[in-house]
Order: C-alpha cells, then structure tokens, then sequence
C-alpha cells in the first residue's frame, strides 16, 4: 500500500497479485512514518481477493479434484478460502461438475440467495459447456446458460492445480475490476 | 478358498436348476446356464410367485434383490424385457430371471416381496416406460419435473426435445425446444474396435513391419 514509485502504483493498478515485497513496504512505512497510504477501494479488493468464500457446490467427479485442492497438499485455506455450506455466507460459487437440467433452478436458487458481491467459477468441461454430456437429453450445456460465469477452468476434470489457478486468475480479476459501488 | 472356475460354478447352478425346475414347471419358459451364469425366462403374470419361491425355498434362499432392470428391443413384438437379478447368501449363489412384456401389459410389481424393488420399478417406470401394477407409489424417479417421454427407449432421440435456460426477464430457469449449433458427430468408423480397420498413422508401422 504505501505506493512510493508509480511502476509499483501500476502492479496494483494491472491487479497482478499480491507483490511478494507489499508487506516488507506497508511495514517499512509503518516503522518509518507510522501509517501508509492507499485508495480505499484497492484496499478492499485486497481484502475481497484475500478471503473468498466459496459455496460447497459440488455435482460430480470435478467435486473430488476440488476436494483435493482444499485439502492438505493444495491447501487452499491459505489462500483466505474456507468453504461454507450456506449461500449466505459465501462469496464465491464453484460449480464442480455437470448440471442437469433438473439441478438448474435449485442452483440459480443458490446463486440469488449469495450476498453481493458475488462470484462464479464454472469447473470443469461439463459446467463449460456441457463437455461430455453436451448432447444429452438431460443435461445443460454449460451453466453460463443458467449463472453469469466469471472464470471458466477447463479439464474433465480439471486438476486440483488447475482449479487454485482459477482462483488465482479470479483473486486478479476481484483486484482489476472490483468495485465499492453495487 | 479357491475360487470356484466356471465350469464348477455351472455345475452347481444346474444342480440347483434340477430343483427348482419341477416346482416352477408350469411358468418356466426356459433356462439356460451360460458363462457360469443362471437365467429362468418366466410367464409375465407370475414373476411375483417365482420371486417368492426363490427367496423363501430353503435350497435357495435368494434373499437379496441386487438389481431390477428393463431392456429395450424395439424390433421385437414384445419389446421389453424386465431383469431381476438375485443373490443368495447363504449359498453364495446368483440367479437371473427374465420376464418380457410391451408398451401397454403391466408387469406385476415385486415391492411386496423385496423391498428394494420400489425404487428399481420406480426407475424402469421412468426411463422405459414399463408400468408396473399394483406399485405403491409409482412415479418418476430421476427425470426432471414434467419431463415427457422415457428416455431409455431406443427411439428416443439422444438430445430430447428441450433446454433450459435462465431468463433474466421472467426472473426464472424457463424450457425451450432444443437448438443444437452442431449436430452430434460419431466417429467410431475411425475405432479399431468398431471394424474400421486402422488408425489414421498405424498403416506407416504396418509396413515397417512387413
């Protein structure tokens, strides 16, 4: 936060992550002057970015690389992502997995019931656009058609790498484009 | 404990098939043992009554319903076929019984004889259409809400007949005909497993090997 040159005002700017040395210059500048200074809005999305909630939605096999990237070796907790299993709660959706057609009301459901603002991270082929079951008679062919989709990961299914780069490609896109403003 | 080979096992099951056989003599179309496996073809009407008997006859003791399914052969004049598959504990033993029946002639519902049945009927009910009377509650099992048709039929077409979609104005997921942007493409001509001889690339190790 307290930006000094304007290469490191345009990091931030280009939201490219958390810059390893950010916590070194806030608390150089605590040390030296005893406070810092910054934009509001950037230091909630930093905040946002830092702790997305995700909505345990899992439909099908994408579940259990999802699983895998919450667990230990992937850890995505310490990415500030605790899954939660009310909407409520929950900034971030990851739908992991195909949706039927009879799934798509309950999960638009969900996603109403999710507090602004809110995310969506369709995982796997199927969620894509159908993937495997795409000419299926009971299957819908990517749930953008049901939910606005914010980053796709492709993969059937997508590995547990790939899913924690999803959220990282999202934590950017939160940075870049996040707003106070509803 | 070894492991009984297939001709051990068919021995036994004709054995078994020598017991049943007087006591269903009157509803048994035919049996035959195969691959180890035992299969009864039995009279439509009377599924219930040879399921009893299996279950409750001491030399038989199928006391588990594994699995209840239907078969569709649209090119036959009775066009499914319903597959009780049993298993007997306490010989550790297998039996199949097979029943045929059409769109219209209800096959008389197993519940009150295994439980298990309910939701299998349910099941077969939904995908194929083949009613089952005297079911306590039968309705669809795993199709959407208000869908139509039986989706296991062999003339149902692949995509069915609607989408979903969410509307933004109408606030709900609504149903629409179904508009495919490119019709399904089958490439198992290109499977050596379908007959479609060789892989593009494979001819080039042939004739090295030649």
């Amino acid at each position: 936060m307290g930006l000094a040159t304007p290469a490191e005002a345009a990091i931030l700017r280009r939201g490219e992550g958390a810059d390893p040395r950010l916590f070194e210059r806030v608390n150089q500048n605590l040390q030296d002057k005893g406070f810092f200074v910054t934009h509001l809005e950037r230091l909630v999305n930093w905040a946002r970015a830092g702790s997305m909630w995700p909505m345990t939605f899992g439909l099908a096999c994408c579940a259990v690389e999802m699983m895998h990237a919450a667990a230990s070796r992937y850890d995505m907790d310490r990415l500030g992502l605790v899954f939660r299993p009310s909407p409520r709660q929950s900034d971030v959706m990851i739908v992991a997995g195909t949706l039927c057609n009879k799934m798509a009301p309950p999960l638009r459901k969900v996603y109403d019931q999710m507090a602004e603002p809110r995310y969506v991270i369709s995982m796997g082929s199927c969620a894509n656009g159908g993937g495997y079951y795409h000419y299926s008679y009971s299957v819908v062919r990517g749930c953008d058609r049901i939910i606005p989709v914010d980053v796709y990961v492709p993969g059937c299914p997508p590995t547990a790498e790939a899913l924690v780069y999803g959220i990282l490609v999202l934590q950017r896109k939160i940075q870049r484009t996040g707003t106070l403003e509803r | 404990m070894a492991i009984a080979t297939l001709a051990e096992r068919a021995e036994t099951l004709s054995e078994l098939l020598d017991e049943i056989a007087p006591a269903l003599a009157d509803v048994l179309l035919d049996s035959r043992i195969e691959r180890g496996e035992l299969t009864l073809r039995v009279h439509t009407p009377t599924v219930a009554r040879v399921l009893t008997y299996l279950r409750d006859e001491p030399n038989c003791q199928f006391k588990m319903l594994v699995d209840l399914c239907a078969v569709d052969f649209p090119e036959r004049e009775q066009r499914f076929e319903v597959v009780y598959h049993l298993l007997s504990l306490k010989y550790n033993q297998r039996i199949r019984v097979k029943v045929q029946t059409d769109e219209a002639t209800p096959v008389p519902s197993v519940t009150e004889v295994f439980g298990a049945a309910n939701w299998y009927e349910r099941e077969a009910w939904d995908l194929y259409g083949v009613y089952f009377s005297d079911h306590p509650d039968l309705r669809r099992l795993l199709t959407d809400y208000g869908f139509e048709g039986h989706p296991l039929r062999k003339d149902f077409p692949q995509t069915g007949y609607v989408e979903v979609r969410y509307d933004d104005e109408q606030k709900r997921v609504v149903y629409e005909r179904v508009s495919l942007r490119q019709d399904w493409r089958s490439f198992d001509f290109l499977s050596p497993w379908e007959g479609g001889g060789l892989l593009p690339g494979d001819e080039k190790a042939q004739g090295a090997a030649d």
